[in-house]
């Protein structure tokens, strides 16, 4: 795409992960939210994601597509169907829950 | 198409504040040139009350005739429903959005899509609408309706403080918005949006009454600008929206001081011998089949008549009918109507509100620009839901309305009670002559009287007339005056026959009298005569007695002269001393 900062890794054989993350500039809330985004990532879908940072005030057009209207918001657009999840990602289990990710944990419990 | 625009600009106040003309009929008039230019305007109301498309006109107006490119940012319809919805509307939103004029985003909020965490602000819906607005340099926004924002965001904190910015964001970027709000229970809006938009809150309404609805708008707060406070009947039809000030059209009317026939020479004779005044009202009340119809037809014929366009609305008489009807009283509708200057137009009360009725009748007088318009009979408005004070303030309207265009409305209206000098929707003080017909029952008849209750600026008769409905046409009697009362009909009619016989025992009476005296004096002529003729005999008996007497004494005197010559001739005494002797003799 061409977007700016693209940070990916290598998908694996197993399923791939698209993340997209919507921010508006480089403000405290989208720094932190990319960096919890990549530290729940690393644990749990350690070579089998990519983000792809898209930065609105940059493109501002592509803010319609994905109808984002709160920043952050981070877009799952792979595996279908596409699952969105806004906010910092301040809260690990929101975010595995809602990115479809079943933590470690709960594989165990059953 | 600028021009309603700057006679619009010039008719506000712009130093109070600064104004932008919606261009939806009647509104810009009732807030004094528009909503506040560069400043957020919420319409709020329930559903289906015209929200949408309140605000959708505000975007095409301004596009297609203000050159104001808008924004509409839709929550709650798709892009395409948006465009289909206003296209019966004439509004092609496909065409603005090419022509770089308009820009629709329809943002999509689903909850269950949706997870929340951490904190987070609404900085993408900024930047939908910073886009959009750059993309055509848009002067308008249109946002429909951002509560439905609380129904797929939880965090209402963030929220309310995001809406709050949003709004101070509009403003400082110079836009002018519509903002619309659905009405909560007990509030303006359900979620509080008034909170945040105060500058200008309209409020749309829509009731039923009777089955029909009325739609109504009222501007609820304006800051720093005078607006009208009513609340307006609005409409919903083919053009848009057309708000209707009550007193848009104020009293700054042309007078007229020509005189037009009513087409009823009787009438005409009791309006100061002349008629209707050009461009004034008139009312015509009755009971049921007092010849209302007839009254108000005979106007529209001699309009006709006169080759002028006249227009009659009937509310309960199909336009076949009414020319069947009026052909029985000797009038032929039909060939005005097919010279084209008589239109007939029908509809039932209930088919639609008043207000649909009145925008249908401003409708038929702009096409047909008729100098004479017949409502008949308003009173049956009604019976379609409306409420009293609607149908006045509709014939207010239509009373203004018809003065501007110089056209000559006359009204009828039902009475039920012929005794109460009031209208059942209190019309009196609206019209200028009001005419009243009445049935009055007596002797198993019943006749129609006819008076006119006031007529302002002539001096109209004070007389109660009877008239009459045959196939001539309408014919005047005045009533009988009498001893008896007021007659009318055959009680009138053998009351002046019963006149007429006691007119001819007077006269006759009087001759007798006449040749009585006359043949006394005759008599007393006669006697004069007889007498003046003895009085001329004795008087002759007296002359004659009176030449007798005399030469009787002539004879006596001359024997006693002959006697006493004789004497002194045997006395021997002088003439004289014997003279004097004889006298002292005898």
């Amino acid at each position: 795409m061409k977007t700016g900062t693209v940070k990916a890794k290598t998908p694996k054989k197993e399923t791939a992960y698209d993340l997209r993350l919507y921010v508006a500039g480089q403000t405290p809330r989208s720094l932190h939210a990319f960096a919890n985004l990549k530290r729940i990532c690393e644990e749990h879908l350690a070579g089998r994601y990519k983000i792809q940072i898209i930065d609105l005030l940059v493109n501002p057009q592509l803010a319609k597509g994905d109808q984002i209207l709160a920043i952050p918001t981070l877009v799952r657009t792979i595996p279908k169907p596409a699952r969105k999840i806004i906010g910092d990602l301040s809260n690990t289990d929101r975010v595995l829950v809602g990115l479809d990710i079943r933590p470690a944990g709960k594989w165990d419990g059953q | 198409m600028t021009t309603p625009a700057r006679s619009r600009k010039r008719e506000s106040h712009p130093p109070e504040l600064a104004k932008c003309a919606t261009g939806i009929a009647g509104f810009d008039e009732i807030t004094f040139g528009g909503v506040p230019r560069g400043r957020p305007t919420l319409v709020c109301g329930g559903a289906g009350c015209g929200k949408t498309l309140f605000g959708l006109e505000f975007l095409v107006r301004g596009a297609r005739d203000y050159g104001e490119p808008g924004v509409c940012i839709s929550f709650e319809e798709p892009t395409a429903d948006l465009e289909a919805n206003v296209r019966s509307l004439g509004f092609d939103l496909v065409a603005l959005q090419k022509n770089k004029k308009l820009v629709i985003d329809y943002i999509q909020i689903e909850k269950d899509q949706i997870a929340e965490t951490g904190e987070y602000d609404l900085e993408g819906l900024f930047v939908r609408i910073g886009y959009a607005i750059d993309s055509v340099k848009a002067q308008r926004i249109f946002l429909d309706t951002p509560e439905a924002l609380f129904a797929g965001l939880s965090d209402e904190g963030t929220l309310r403080a995001e809406l709050r910015r949003l709004f101070n964001w509009l403003k400082s970027k110079g836009v002018t918005a519509v903002i619309t709000g659905e009405q909560g229970e007990g509030r303006v809006t359900r979620h509080g949006l008034e909170e945040y938009v105060s500058d200008c809150v309209v409020l749309l309404d829509q009731r039923v009454n009777h089955s029909v609805v009325t739609r109504r708008l009222r501007i609820m707060k304006y800051r720093g600008s005078r607006h009208g406070t009513n609340e307006y009947p609005f409409l919903i039809d083919e053009h848009g929206i057309s708000v209707l000030p009550v007193t848009s059209v104020g009293l700054a009317h042309a007078v007229f001081e020509e005189r037009i026939s009513s087409g009823i020479t009787g009438l005409d004779e009791m309006l100061a011998e002349k008629g209707y005044f050009r461009g004034s009202s008139v009312l015509v009340t009755g009971t049921a089949g007092s010849g209302k119809t007839s009254v108000a037809a005979s106007f529209v014929a001699a309009a006709c008549e006169r080759g002028e366009t006249a227009l009659y609305f009937s509310f309960e008489e199909s336009p076949d009918q009414l020319v069947r009807n009026m052909r029985s009283i000797g009038m032929n509708l039909d060939r005005w109507r097919k010279q084209g200057l008589l239109f007939i137009r029908a509809a039932r009360p209930s088919a639609f509100g008043l207000e649909m009725h009145l925008l249908q009748m401003h409708q038929m007088i702009r096409e047909t620009r008729p100098r004479v318009v017949v409502l008949d009979p308003i009173s049956s408005l009604l019976g379609g839901g409306a409420q009293q004070d609607e149908v006045k303030a509709m014939v207010l309207r239509m009373v203004d309305h018809l003065k501007l265009a110089g056209a000559t409305a006359l009204f009828t209206a039902m009475m039920d009670d012929p005794g109460l000098e009031t209208t059942e929707i209190n019309l009196s003080s609206l019209v200028d002559t009001w005419i009243q017909l009445k049935n009055v029952e007596n002797d198993g008849e019943r006749n129609r009287l006819i008076q006119v209750l006031k007529s302002r600026g002539m001096a109209h008769s004070n007389q109660v007339r009877e008239f009459n409905l045959s196939n001539r046409g309408i014919h005047f009697s005045p009533v009988y005056l009498g001893s008896g009362g007021v007659l009318t009909g055959s009680a009138r009619i053998l009351r002046e026959a019963q006149e007429r016989m006691e007119n001819i025992a007077r006269e006759q009476e009087w001759q007798r009298k006449q040749s009585l005296i006359q043949r006394g004096l005759r008599n007393l002529e006669t006697q004069i005569h007889a007498l003046q003729a003895e009085k001329e005999a004795q008087e002759h008996e007296l002359a004659l007695m009176g030449t007798e007497e005399s030469s009787h004494r002539a004879a006596v005197n001359a024997d006693r002269q002959t006697l006493s010559i004789s004497r002194r001739e045997s006395g021997g005494k002088p003439n004289g001393t014997s003279n004097k002797a004889g006298s002292k003799r005898i």
